[in-house]
């Protein structure tokens, strides 16, 4: 009796499969735009990581829903990275090739863009890294296929910089001020520090240095420093745990939250919500609108979410990361729509064309707004020489329950940040023997 | 039947001190290699890039852990440390000295690792078991924080940086094929070397040490530059592993990358694969590295309507029970099942 019920699960078990396959192959043959998708939905990162893969993956299925692009349909297709150097790599090299052929790659690692930045320039594929990454990607002249679209740490980082001089009344009452940068004890918290130190140097105020070293579970003795130094504006860097702790040690020290200024990766929920009502009052700086108080979320629930094809748990809907993910998207389906303008609308746009959009991409303000997304996405611009596309940041703050914009989008300090770029740039160009491009 | 020395005779004490004194084991052997030389222009790029090329490397580290760990008995978890020291010397070397073959660095690499295994060897001197793979883990910790210093990385405002990219006269190391040829001809050339040291005078001692020390320093072996020297030698193959590991494989160096959970990567495939073997060594390499991305890679080919995440736990989940199950079939690792498996071809098709 027993054996036969095994068989019959058996069949069953095997019917499934080749039904499952006979749609997989199905959905493979129709003409479709590719999209790969690294995503790190688990492993020590993944409260950050999953709110982005669902908002990516739910804004292709938004597209797909209404008519794709003019008609083409988006092929979205996920691999798990967890965040490792290595997986990300096989994931690249798994999907670079599947469907129609990736044209973009969002690695969604600095890491990882590091290591797809060589293989994607021989595959001919684009590489959008959406604030992380290397930020002398912004010089277009040298490495044409790697995008910031729409801002970089150090571009933002100026933008947490005109936030404070703001507050001060003006940049000549920095002069006497105390700003402490407590940072991740990497390379990524230490990126803005040149900046800073540049700063701090041109207006007299002084900028104390505080490393918190990784994971950052336990950083009394760091606050206990910071309090004694009596900063008046604090830059946080954190990652993963160390944002909620940072923030909920400060608050026992009793340093003012509302003078905490997060970067771009200590400003999502997984900062806040952890450190419960201490993180009421902390700002941070990012390169998107928060909330879901957009057009394109009724449309989001109209067409994906009432249709019961919400990615993931849905529980990620409306919080920065997911927001990212809808941007990200968004960016990357609007440089198919231009890609499809010039070269023929309602075809699959190969690297060649997906490339040339992007070297020129272009979403003004009004396009966000037909988008759904004004106050969502910044505008940006994309020239040969500028890949970061302009910049553009705000402030936001954080109220116990949810993120609020304290300002529109800022203009960055370019001026300041792109001879750095450059610099940097040029040396790579000259390391990797890479042909500076002329731009006019 | 198929696998029967009866016959062969060896007339010569070199021929019976050969590495593979049977003669079925050379040919498999040889046929090895032949098939590894070939393969590549078979199979496509995402083999030979995600599955290949880091099977090779991670075999060269998995021998040099399990010359210290499996031969001399010294128990370490600073390999990725040790991978790390390797691919940032390499990195340096080539990068403020000018004209630097990449050879040369590389090999300078490996002495530099080598180096650095002996200063965190020292404490082998004085303490065994559990106390020394704390100080090897703290060799771990200790060196990632150090590599991650602005200078060791040319000042990168990441703290990542790009591998310059491998010439040697006039071949230019870029396709997925040239990457994984040259990785196999590293691997070859120091396979054979480890084989031949484990059999040597140096490789008996190291067994001597790692089976009893005392009984070893009775009869003459002097612990410190036996153990010193298996920490020298190992860390020379985990180094070149690592500088393998960051040129070939991931084109970019992160001293992150090379994190305690390498070191454990490394040690499972040497206790998998079989402390004390060569074989064991690739055997393992094989467990850890292609097995995992297969499980991740099936529910996919298959169309199964699994999301991300619960592909990523499967994978976890059925990954950790095979470890299990085969720790528990055969704690000698996978090496030994091999060997069993000898044994029975042997008699095969007559074990009476």
């Amino acid at each position: 009796m027993t054996f036969s019920i095994t068989r019959k699960l058996g069949a069953v078990g095997m019917g499934l499969i080749i039904g499952m396959t006979g749609l997989f192959a199905a959905q493979a043959q129709a003409d479709e735009q590719y999209l790969p998708s690294l995503v790190y939905r688990t492993g020590p990162f993944a409260p950050s990581g999953v709110g982005f893969a669902d908002g990516f993956a739910d804004y292709a299925s938004l597209i797909n829903a209404t008519g794709g692009i003019n008609g083409v349909q988006i092929r979205l297709e996920e691999c798990e990275t967890a965040y490792s150097n290595d997986r990300g790599v096989e994931c690249y090299e798994r999907l670079k090739g599947r469907g129609n052929g990736a044209t973009v790659v969002a690695p969604l690692s600095t890491g990882i863009t590091y290591a797809l930045i060589p293989r994607a320039r021989r595959d001919n594929i684009v590489v959008h890294s959406m604030g992380y990454g290397r930020a002398d990607a912004a010089d277009g002249r040298v490495m044409d296929w790697v995008f910031m679209v729409p801002t970089t740490y150090w571009s933002s980082s100026t933008v947490t910089m005109q936030y404070i001089a703001d507050q001060e009344g003006g940049w000549e009452n920095l002069e006497g001020k105390t700003l402490v940068h407590a940072y991740h004890d990497s390379a990524y918290g230490r990126e803005p520090l040149a900046l800073f130190r540049g700063y701090a140097e041109e207006y007299g105020f002084t900028l104390e240095e505080m490393a918190i070293s990784p994971p950052g579970v336990e950083q009394r003795s760091v606050w206990t420093q910071i309090r004694r130094m009596q900063p008046d504006w604090v830059s946080l860097y954190g990652w993963g745990v160390m944002n909620p702790t940072a923030i909920r040690t400060a608050a026992s020290m009793g340093i003012d939250r509302e003078r905490i200024i997060g970067g771009i990766y200590a400003a999502q929920d997984d900062a806040v919500r952890p450190a419960g009502s201490a993180a009421v009052g902390y700002k941070a700086v990012t390169f998107h609108g928060p909330g879901r108080d957009y057009p394109i979320y009724d449309e989001l629930q109209e067409h994906v979410f009432d249709a019961g094809n919400a990615a993931g748990g849905g529980d990620q809907i409306g919080n920065i990361a997911y927001n990212r993910g809808l941007i990200n998207a968004a960016y990357i389906v609007e440089a198919w729509r231009q890609a499809q303008e010039e070269f023929g609308e309602g075809e699959v746009m190969g690297r060649e064309e997906t490339k040339w959009a992007w070297n020129q991409l272009t979403v003004d303000e009004e396009r966000t707004e037909e988008l759904g997304m004004a106050g969502l996405m910044p505008p940006i611009n994309v020239t040969c020489e500028d890949h970061e596309g302009g910049g553009l940041a705000q402030i936001q703050q954080w109220d116990g329950e949810s993120w609020n914009a304290l300002t529109d989008f800022m203009e960055p300090d370019l001026e300041r940040v792109f001879p750095m770029y450059r610099e940097s740039a040029e040396s790579f160009a000259e390391s990797e023997g890479i042909e500076v491009r002329e731009c006019d | 039947m198929l696998y029967r020395e009866s016959g062969q005779f060896k007339t010569t004490y070199a021929a019976d001190q050969a590495i593979l004194p049977i003669k079925q084991d050379l040919y498999f052997v040889i046929l090895a290699i032949l098939i590894a030389v070939a393969i590549p222009f078979f199979v496509s790029n995402y083999v030979i890039q995600a599955l290949l090329l880091p099977f090779l490397i991670y075999s060269l580290a998995a021998i040099g852990l399990n010359i210290l760990v499996g031969y001399c008995g010294q128990i370490s978890l600073g390999t990725g440390g040790f991978m790390a020291v390797g691919a940032f010397a390499a990195w340096n070397l080539m990068a403020r000295i000018p004209d630097m073959p990449p050879l040369v660095a590389f090999i300078l690499a490996g002495l530099i690792a080598a180096g650095a295994g002996i200063l965190f060897g020292l404490p082998a001197l004085r303490i065994k078991g559990f106390y020394l793979a704390v100080t090897t883990l703290a060799a771990q910790f200790f060196l990632i924080w150090l590599l991650q210093r602005p200078w060791f990385v040319g000042y990168s405002p990441t703290g990542v940086i790009s591998a310059q990219t491998i010439e040697i006269l006039g071949w230019r190391v870029d396709t997925p094929v040239d990457r994984y040829l040259f990785a196999l001809a590293v691997l070859i050339v120091m396979a054979l070397v480890a084989k031949n040291l484990v059999r040597s005078a140096t490789g008996r001692k190291w067994m001597a040490i790692r089976d009893m020390d005392v009984a070893a320093e009775i009869i003459g072996i002097r612990p410190m530059i036996t153990k010193l020297k298996a920490f020298a030698v190992s860390s020379f193959f985990v180094g070149i592993a690592g500088v393998l590991w960051a040129y070939l494989y991931l084109g970019q160096l992160e001293a992150e990358a090379f994190d305690i959970y390498t070191s454990f990567d490394v040690l499972f495939m040497v206790i998998i694969g079989g402390l004390g073997s060569i074989l064991g060594s690739f055997l393992g390499a094989a467990f850890v590295v292609i097995v995992p991305i297969l499980l991740n890679v099936i529910p996919g080919a298959l169309g199964l309507p699994l999301g991300t995440a619960m592909i990523s736990y499967i994978e976890i989940f059925i990954f950790g029970s095979l470890i299990i199950f085969f720790l528990i079939v055969e704690p000698h690792g996978l090496a030994r099942l091999w060997s069993i498996a000898k044994q029975k071809l042997r008699l095969w098709p007559f074990p009476y």
